[in-house]
């Protein structure tokens, strides 16, 4: 069946892509403009996530470039509906439209992640404890290796598994504690949720600065 | 494809012939003499964990250094990533690896840790009249959980090769400390009680696409990143383990999928389960009603490798969704 497919296939999805092309470009723009200047009743998104989309470290706010589109999405239509409350998000989500969701989203999806990592002051011990609750888990607590579901180097796989290698460790560690709290509850199937309330606080801290340690990857590259 | 073709001994070969087909008689004379290859024999039910809790395996971080050590890390390896290991992926013919059912890389209670098998064999079975070594057993879920028949080596490893050693001495190093001749408790899968009613494999669809198919795929073919690597296994298909694995028994699926899945939401070591009984057994059984490749004991047809092969709690050559199963997949 393969080989049958070549010439016919590349010339539909060539002409797809042509298609798409200004379609692609509005979104951008209208998410572009969104997200450097804002829009009615909305902060320009750069102001608290960058300029690129790299995050703010020392605030705890989250970086946005090379994160999942349809993920990004989803998680200002939780902030908005306040599955996920936060005070600061919660009227900039809501002020949103589902259109300029999606707009703002694939700009940012579209955006190169720093190749910095975010870092922060930890001791080498506390970094080994979280390299191998990441990679191993903690099977006494029930805690499975993060990567198994966010994938081998934290990238992220699709858009249920949000990328978290290279975000900030406050705001991971804020996630984890929206998650045991019940503020965040906007996980399909409780999945994070279940995860979080196994992990002691420590543990928190020591997983979630080894993530930190690490540069973000571009999380789209899974099938 | 049928089942029948892609059984055929000849199918695929080309020159030079002669020593092919040498090749493969001497094979599948070896696989009649070794009759341990003919069976992934159910474990029994281990005792339930008294005051102690269960064997506490070392950690992985206190693995020696020295050509010990360096076996055991292979050895580890060699379990989790099966498909990557240089010594190993020649025997993996689907896209399994062996951790993907013995959780927490074969260390976890209630997920047929290793430490609970290594004390076990070598075992008498009354059965065959023969004494199972651990070789054997490891060799048995590389035909049958690995399909090592479809493998770049065509049959699971040789006794006594040095994938096996390194396998083993890993197994050895994790039951440090445990007693031997024990059936230890956290051994294999925690049973599970089949509910009244049987199982239905229609309420387990809808178990499947509710709380699975978000890793493994509305279609069981899991997920892989582009450069091959597993990220939530197949569970059917040409991808999944075959007709003769122990976990195509509903039952053994069953006690499987109750501590172990939801991954994440399951505690397998705790004890902690998110389905019901029932939940169990029926996406158990409709996992089970796929397609998957051939049982490597093929008889020559459905009905009569049913007959010789699957007088057990499972759906091959059962009529489903208007299907008989057993054609094999790949
Ligand atoms: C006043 C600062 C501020 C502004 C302006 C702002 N955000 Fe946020 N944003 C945050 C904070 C803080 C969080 C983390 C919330 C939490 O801890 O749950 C966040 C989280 C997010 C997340 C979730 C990221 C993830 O990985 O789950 C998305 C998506 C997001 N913001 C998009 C936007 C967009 C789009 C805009 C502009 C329209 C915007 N933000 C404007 C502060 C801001
Ligand atoms: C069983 C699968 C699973 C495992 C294992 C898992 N996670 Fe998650 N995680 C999820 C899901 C699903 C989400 C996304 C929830 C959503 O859509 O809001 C998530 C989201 C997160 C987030 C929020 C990311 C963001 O951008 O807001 C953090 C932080 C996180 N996980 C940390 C961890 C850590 C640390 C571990 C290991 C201790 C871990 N996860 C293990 C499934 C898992
Ligand atoms: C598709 C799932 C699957 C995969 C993959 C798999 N196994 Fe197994 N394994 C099982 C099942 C099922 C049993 C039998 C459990 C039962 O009947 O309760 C078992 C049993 C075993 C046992 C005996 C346990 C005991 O306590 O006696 C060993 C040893 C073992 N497997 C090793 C391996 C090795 C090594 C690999 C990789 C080459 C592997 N398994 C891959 C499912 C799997
Ligand atoms: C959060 C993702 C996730 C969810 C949800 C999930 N699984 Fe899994 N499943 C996995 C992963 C990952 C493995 C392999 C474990 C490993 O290698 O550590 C696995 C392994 C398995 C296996 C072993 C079989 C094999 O051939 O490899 C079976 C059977 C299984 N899951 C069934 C289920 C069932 C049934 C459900 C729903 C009740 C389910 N899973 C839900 C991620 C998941």
């Amino acid at each position: 069946m393969h080989g049958r497919c070549g010439f016919t296939c590349g010339l539909f999805g060539f002409s797809l892509l042509i298609l798409l092309m200004p379609t692609m470009g509005a979104a951008n723009e209208a998410g572009k403009k969104l997200a450097q200047q804002g829009g009615e009743g909305v902060q320009a998104c750069s102001s608290c996530h960058g300029a690129q989309g790299g995050g703010n470290a020392a605030a705890g706010w989250p970086r946005l470039a090379g994160l999942n589109a349809d993920y990004m999405a989803q998680q200002l239509t939780a902030m908005a509906d306040g599955t996920r409350s936060n005070p600061i998000m919660a009227p900039i989500a809501s002020a949103l439209s589902e259109q300029q969701r999606g707009d703002v989203a694939e700009y940012f999806a579209s955006l190169k992640p720093p190749t910095m990592a975010p870092g922060g002051e930890v001791d080498q011990k506390t970094l080994h404890r979280g390299e191998t609750l990441a990679q191993r888990g903690d099977w006494q607590q029930g805690i499975p290796a993060c990567t198994s579901c966010h994938g081998l180097q934290g990238q992220g796989v699709g858009v249920a598994f949000p990328s978290i290698a290279g975000q900030p460790a406050m705001y991971l560690q804020n996630q984890i504690k929206a998650w045991q709290s019940g503020s965040r509850h906007n996980d399909p199937n409780g999945l994070m949720a279940s995860v979080a309330k196994r992990l002691s606080d420590e543990d928190s801290q020591a997983v979630t600065a080894w993530f930190a340690s690490l540069p973000a990857k571009p999380s789209n590259n899974d099938q | 494809m049928t089942a029948k073709d892609s059984k055929h001994p000849l199918r695929g070969i080309r020159s030079p012939l002669l020593p092919a087909v040498l090749a493969l008689f001497v094979l599948s004379v070896n696989a009649q003499v070794d009759e341990t290859l003919t069976e992934q024999v159910e474990l029994e039910p281990a005792p339930e964990a008294g005051a102690e809790g269960y064997h506490q395996p070392p950690s992985l971080d206190d693995i020696p250094e020295g050509p010990f050590g360096d076996s055991v890390r292979s050895g580890w390896e060699a379990f989790v990533n099966t498909r990557q290991h240089p010594k190993a992926k020649r025997f993996v013919g689907n896209k399994q690896n062996c951790g993907n059912c013995h959780l927490a890389g074969g260390l976890a209670a209630n997920s047929a840790p290793m430490w609970g098998a290594w004390g076990i064999y070598p075992k008498y079975r009354g059965k065959n009249d023969h004494v199972n070594t651990m070789d054997e057993r490891i060799r048995g879920c590389f035909t049958y959980s690995m399909n090592a028949n479809s493998s770049e080596a065509g049959g699971p490893p040789e006794p006594d090769s040095q994938v096996l050693k390194d396998l083993q001495t890993f197994f050895f190093w994790s039951a440090q400390g445990a007693p031997i001749g024990k059936n230890l408790p956290g051994r294999g899968y925690a049973a599970v009680p089949e509910p009244q009613n049987g199982s239905s494999v229609s309420r387990g669809e809808e178990v499947y696409q509710n709380q699975c198919s978000i890793c493994h795929g509305s279609d069981g073919s899991g997920k892989f990143a582009d450069d091959g690597r597993q990220i939530f296994p197949p569970l059917w298909g040409a991808g999944a383990y075959n007709w003769g694995a122990g976990m195509h028994r509903i039952n053994t699926a069953a006690a499987f999928i109750k501590y172990n899945m939801p991954l994440g939401k399951a505690s397998p070591v705790e004890k902690e389960a998110v389905l019901t009984d029932q939940q169990a057994w029926d996406v158990a059984a409709y996992i089970n009603s796929h397609e998957r490749p051939q049982d490597p004991r093929w008889e020559g047809n459905k009905a009569s490798t049913d007959e010789k092969w699957h007088t057990h709690q499972c759906l091959y050559n059962e009529t489903v969704r208007g299907h008989t199963l057993g054609d094999g997949a790949g």
